[in-house]
């Protein structure tokens, strides 16, 4: 979707491919240390949340502890289909069908996510194993001729489509701001009554996480401020990207994985409570 | 004849030497329009330059408005105990200024003042705050400006090749060099009009040296070999700061900056000793309480500043004067203290990569306990000697700048000199080059008979069988300059490092290299010796002839500065296999330029015109 | 595996060249407080004087002595032989993404090649009272200023390490860094950012941050150099919006890869010698 007259194939850099390499062949691994745990953590991490999250979105039912408080699980927010509970309800409400409210709306964080540039790491070194980890060969790299001998990282599609994310992080902020007034709602319990639960309490930090994940994003970064060429003539948005958005940045693997997990924790929270299994202690 | 084989490059302009004064020479040959190569021993942009630290000393004047070339030279002069080339030290002050500017425009990003112009730092012996710098890496910044530069220009760098002989035709102008690439080991001989030498220090003679792995004194030798004079090859400096522990980062610099930011030296009894070492010269700009002297880190214009940031040499010689007297450190240093006196988050802000080197290399935390530091071999003062404006030595054709030359520093370097000295002298010598090679017709046919010759010798210690191993022949030369021509030097020990010199000049044509051409280390060195030894040679009878101490020569038996010796180069030249060292008057100084000199002290002083950022 | 006795070092340091080799083995005393260069240097000194190995500042400066010790990509002055498990053998290799001369030392020159094709820094006229910048516009080009070019990350770079082809089309962790410094430039003129995509390869790196792993000065790569330009190139070519807004408010045309040629070193060298040919 190149918006730019491309040019011409570029010019090669003069290298001389194919020269004798020194050290034993690349196949074989030098590192000593357990480099492959790692990944391995990571995937079973992603697979995982994965998991939880298939079961979560094709459950379509116990999304809502309304009987209770205004816990509405982060997957099925903002709630669009005809049999969502009318207390939360988004739009026109019953003009769409009734699969799980979650499967409509979880495109976007997903897209986000998976677009993220700390989760694209991630899965390329863990389930992509490009590279498993420094030092170690790419899978498949090492037999010549092999499906996975060549490589164009994100230079074609599908990868290329890799430079969306700023589209979904635009969706998320919008989201970011929809979970933000859930949490605002979990503070609502009965008909008109206000109060704190432990579950509301979950709530803010979810909202807190989201946004400490959402505004760590590069695209953010990059939008805010990281595009200048001189900050000094723009000291707002200096400010922003100094103070604000480059340490949440900085801090980007953390919160994406802290998010990632509360979410799953607030949904399950909220299952527990509206199925009845446990009772939600009200503080206040 | 036997044909040898080799490859063959024709040139107006050759520079040799990859550090700032050779890139800064090969930009302004290449801008003149002349055909210009550039060679260095490593590879392009790992020159020595990449070491230095602190910043570069130009009167730019943007921190202290009163700050001007005149004062720029009076603190030149005065560092240098008045036996610098005045012309040089001018020129230097004067066209400093420009140079450092000149990096900016070709994207250096200097550290910044809060009105967005090159922010400029304290040095020891520069009355004013006068180096512009980019934190603790400034040389690395220089580098890498003109190596960028350089190469925008399309500029042809032969790396990892080393030039072992200069050739001359029959009238004594210099109209090639041959060489040898380093990795594959096959020679190269280039012809050119003009040849620059730009190939730095010799700190690799003496044991413990802040020196890199180049600093073998190749440009010193080459040009000796041809005929050119140097000058003042006994005035070493021992930067008083270096790593001694552990061992085998001994010598590693600790940057000045250290004692500029609050750093103090003391000896195994907690005594800050550097009040008891207060020369006359400098008594009246010096604290003489610690008081005073803790003042003067806040408030720099109505107190003096402490004794630790005299220049190199005084404190060179107080720290050694210490552990003589049995007042030293543990590893035969004394205490560098900054831990006491700053806090841990000051320290890791203002010295990066001190903190690093610290603990990365000797585990040690310089947030929590005082650094061990002794002098270490640094930079020479002297060396060949050059025309002040063009930068041509005694041999035709042959220019030198940066610290291959000699003059620019007098007895003594004041921090900061060098990075201006190697822009400012590499372009003259660039631009004199490029003049010379447009105008001479010089026929650049060169001998047959002298290539083969000089091949034959560098590839012979393969044949020397049984011969001693080149790596125990270099130890044992830095020991026998470590211990006899060190920081403080005597006749006896002097003339027993001459006898040792000779024994060592005649074992080195006989040691043997193993193995093949290629990337052969133990080969390189069998060659560098050749001009450590050069080297060696020249420092010792120039010190034996210098009977004075004046900068960074000290004499135990001459404890005093000679006026007469103010007025003499020491003169070293090579002439049938024989290094001699003669006295010879020194150009004089023109009463104008004298009269900056005398500038009274307190002149010009006032509030600094911007406070410091960072 | 042979045993290590205590205060002994055993070390396996890999020999030959172009034509093939072989980890050898050398056994000496323990020392205290060295790196791992030292102990080279003594092999050097004594059993091996051959031993081909490039250094220069050995003190973390210059970045000559770049190899993969234990298989991990580091800098031999600054790795101090306390820090590895010195119980076991120690391995030494060249580094494996560039072609072997002799033993440790490799022929880089792949990376010179890339320094050429480099836009250089083209700044505005300059002010008759010089160029004024501040310390907040400069502090970012400054981190990748630090760089020492080991190349260190463009030999970790799985781009052209696994893939080796891809040498002729990508510039690799180092020079998309030096990109991003020149781009953050405030003085500099030129808009790089389709060189970057096309000539540059900027879309192989898949931000999997070993370079930002292995770099001995602690440069943030990915994060601050070659996402942050990810981001500008598409501002130019897969944002619409962005697209829009330049057409509707008259920006200028960002610039093609041909505008920004010329001023390469390759090119200089090349007109160069098409002068010299014509005179
Ligand atoms: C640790 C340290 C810190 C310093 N800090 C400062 C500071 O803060 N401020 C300051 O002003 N000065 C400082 N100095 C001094 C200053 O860095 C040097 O004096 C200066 O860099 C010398 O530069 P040069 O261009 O003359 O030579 P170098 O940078 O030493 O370059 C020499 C070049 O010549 C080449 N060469 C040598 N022999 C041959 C040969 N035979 N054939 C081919 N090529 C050859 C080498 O490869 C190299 O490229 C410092 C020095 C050290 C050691
Ligand atoms: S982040 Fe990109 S440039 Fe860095 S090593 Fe990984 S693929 Fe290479
Ligand atoms: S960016 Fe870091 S790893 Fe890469 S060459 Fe520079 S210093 Fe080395
Ligand atoms: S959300 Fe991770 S980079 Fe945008
Ligand atoms: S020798 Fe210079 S970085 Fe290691």
């Amino acid at each position: 979707m190149s918006v730019v007259e491309g040019t011409a194939r570029p010019a090669p850099i003069p290298v001389e491919i194919g020269r004798a390499r020194g050290g034993p062949p690349r196949s074989k691994v030098l590192r000593r240390d357990l480099w492959w745990l790692q990944p391995l953590a990571i995937a079973l991490g992603l697979a995982a949340f994965v998991g939880y999250g298939v079961w979560t979105a094709f459950r379509g039912d116990y999304y809502f502890a309304g009987a209770h408080a205004h816990y509405l699980s982060p997957f099925y927010s903002p709630c669009f289909v005809r049999s969502c509970p009318t207390d939360v309800v988004w739009g026109p409400a019953g003009s769409i069908g009734s699969v799980s409210p979650a499967l409509l709306v979880l495109i976007f964080p997903m897209g986000f996510r998976v677009t993220c540039y700390y989760y694209r790491k991630t899965y390329y070194r863990s389930f992509w194993a490009s590279p498993p980890a420094c030092a170690v060969a790419d899978a498949g790299s090492t037999k010549p001729g092999g499906a996975r001998s060549r490589y164009s990282g994100e230079t074609r599609f599908p990868l290329i489509l890799q430079n969306i994310h700023r589209y979904f992080w635009y969706v998320a902020v919008l989201f970011a701001g929809i979970l933000t007034w859930d949490a605002i709602d979990a503070f609502r319990f009965g008909p008109n009554g206000w109060g704190l639960g432990l579950g509301t309490i979950f709530f803010v930090v979810n909202a807190g996480l989201i946004w400490a994940y959402t505004l760590g994003c590069h695209a953010c970064r990059h939008l805010c401020g990281g595009g200048l060429k001189r900050f000094s003539q723009a000291p707002v948005r200096f400010a922003i990207w100094r103070k604000v958005v480059s340490p949440l940045n900085a801090h980007h693997q953390l919160f994406a994985w802290l998010s990632l997990f509360w979410i799953a924790w607030t949904d399950f929270y909220v299952y527990l409570v509206s199925s009845g299994a446990i009772h939600d202690p009200r503080l206040f | 004849m036997a044909s040898v084989d080799y490859e063959r490059h024709d040139y107006d302009v050759l520079v040799i030497g990859a550090g700032g004064a050779g890139m800064r020479a090969a930009i302004e040959s290449l801008e003149q329009g002349c055909r210009t190569a550039l060679v260095c021993k490593s590879l392009f942009g790992k020159a020595h330059t990449v070491m230095a630290e602190g910043g570069m000393a130009a009167a730019l004047g943007n921190v202290w408005p009163e700050d001007n070339w005149q004062v720029h030279f009076r603190d030149t002069m005065r560092g240098g105990k008045m036996l610098n080339n005045w012309r040089m030290a001018q020129l230097h002050a004067q066209e400093a200024p420009d140079r450092v500017l000149e990096l900016e425009a070709w994207g250096a990003l200097f550290d910044r003042t809060p009105d967005g112009r090159i922010l400029q730092r304290d040095f020891g012996g520069h009355r004013y705050a006068r180096l512009a710098h980019v934190g603790d890496r400034t040389g690395l910044e220089l580098i890498r400006t003109t190596q960028q530069r350089a190469v925008g220009l399309g500029i042809d760098v032969y790396m990892e090749l080393k030039i072992v002989r200069l050739l001359k035709n029959d009238s004594g102008e210099v109209i090639g060099a041959v060489g040898f690439y380093r990795d594959k080991g096959n020679f190269v001989v280039f012809s050119a009009k003009s040849i620059v030498l730009a190939t730095g220090g010799v700190g690799k003679s003496w044991k413990f040296t802040s020196n890199s792995w180049e600093s073998t004194g190749d440009g010193h030798a080459l040009a000796l070999w041809a005929g050119a004079d140097a000058i003042e090859m006994e005035c070493v400096q021992f930067h008083p700061t270096g790593m001694i522990w552990p061992t085998s980062a001994r010598g590693l610099l600790v940057t000045e900056g250290v004692r500029g930011d609050g750093g103090v030296l003391k000896n195994s009894e907690g005594e800050r000793f550097m009040f008891n070492y207060i020369s006359p010269y400098f008594k009246d700009e010096t604290a003489e309480t610690i008081e005073e002297g803790d003042k003067w880190y806040e408030d720099k214009v109505n107190y003096r500043r402490p004794p630790e940031l005299l220049p190199r040499d005084e404190v060179a010689r107080a720290i050694n004067s210490e552990v003589k007297a049995g007042r030293g450190s543990p590893h035969g240093g004394v205490f560098l203290d900054i831990a006491s006196r700053r806090s841990p988050e000051y320290i890791k802000r203002r010295l990066p990569s001190m903190y690093h080197q610290f603990k990365q290399l000797a585990d040690v935390d310089i947030t929590a306990v005082p650094m061990e530091i002794g002098p270490t071999c640094h930079y020479i003062m002297g060396g060949i000697r050059v025309d002040a404006d063009t930068e041509e030595t005694a041999v035709a054709g042959l220019f030198a700048a940066g610290e291959v030359a000699g003059g620019m520093h007098g007895a003594n370097r004041l921090g900061g000199n060098s990075l201006s000295d190697l822009l400012v002298f590499g372009r003259r010598a660039g631009l004199a080059a490029a003049e010379r090679a447009k105008a001479s017709s010089v026929e650049t046919t060169l001998s047959e008979a002298q290539i083969k010759e000089v091949i034959d010798h560098a590839t012979s210690f393969f044949a020397n069988e049984g011969g001693e191993n080149p790596y125990d022949l270099h130890h044992e030369l830095q020991e026998t300059m470590q211990n006899l021509v060190g920081i403080i030097r005597t006749e006896s020990e002097l003339i027993e490092a001459k006898e040792k010199l000779a024994e060592l000049g005649e074992r080195a044509k006989k040691v043997t290299a193993t193995g093949g051409r290629e990337f052969n280390p133990g080969w390189h060195l069998a060659l560098d010796l050749e001009s450590m030894l050069a080297v060696a040679n020249c420092t010792t009878l120039s010190a034996i002839e210098r009977k004075e101490s004046r900068g960074g020569h000290t004499r135990d038996d001459y404890p005093k500065a000679d006026p007469e010796l103010e007025k003499v180069n020491m003169v070293s030249r090579y002439r049938e296999g024989n290094y001699s060292v003669t006295p010879e008057p020194k150009p004089e100084m023109p009463p104008e330029l004298m009269a900056l000199i005398e500038l009274s002290e307190g002149e010009g002083k006032s509030a600094p015109a911007k406070e410091e950022s960072k | 595996m042979s045993a290590v006795s205590t205060g002994e070092l055993l070390m396996k340091l890999w020999r030959g060249d172009a034509s093939g080799g072989d980890f050898v083995e050398y056994r000496l005393p323990a020392q205290e407080g060295e790196v791992v260069l030292d102990v080279v240097h003594r092999i050097q000194a004594t059993e091996a004087p051959d031993l081909a190995v490039r250094w220069n500042c050995k003190a973390g400066k210059c970045g000559s002595c770049s190899a993969e010790i234990n298989g991990q990509p580091r800098l031999m002055c600054m790795t101090r032989m306390s820090t590895l498990p010195i119980d076991e053998p120690i391995t030494i290799s060249p580094m494996r993404t560039f072609p072997v001369i002799r033993d440790l030392v490799t022929d880089v020159s792949y990376n010179y090649e890339v320094a050429k094709l480099i836009p250089s820094f083209t700044p505005g006229p300059r002010p008759a009272e010089g160029y004024r910048m501040f310390q907040v516009d400069v502090e970012r080009g400054q981190e990748f200023r630090k760089c020492i070019e080991c190349f260190l990350c463009q030999n970790v770079c799985h781009v052209i390490r696994d893939h080796e082809e891809n040498k002729a089309h990508y510039a690799g962790p180092r020079f998309l860094a030096r990109l991003a410094e020149l781009e953050m430039h405030p003085l500099d003129t030129l808009d790089r950012r389709a060189y970057i995509a096309e000539r540059m390869g900027l879309g192989y790196c898949n931000i999997t941050k070993c370079c930002t792993e292995v770099c001995p000065e602690g440069i943030h790569i990915t994060d601050n150099a070659i996402i942050p330009l990810k981001e500008r190139v598409v501002d130019q070519r897969y944002d619409p919006v962005a697209w829009l807004g330049r057409k509707i408010r008259g920006r200028p045309r960002p610039m093609t890869p041909a505008d920004v040629e010329p001023y390469t070193g390759a090119a200089a060298k090349a007109a160069r010698a098409g002068q010299a040919e014509a005179s």
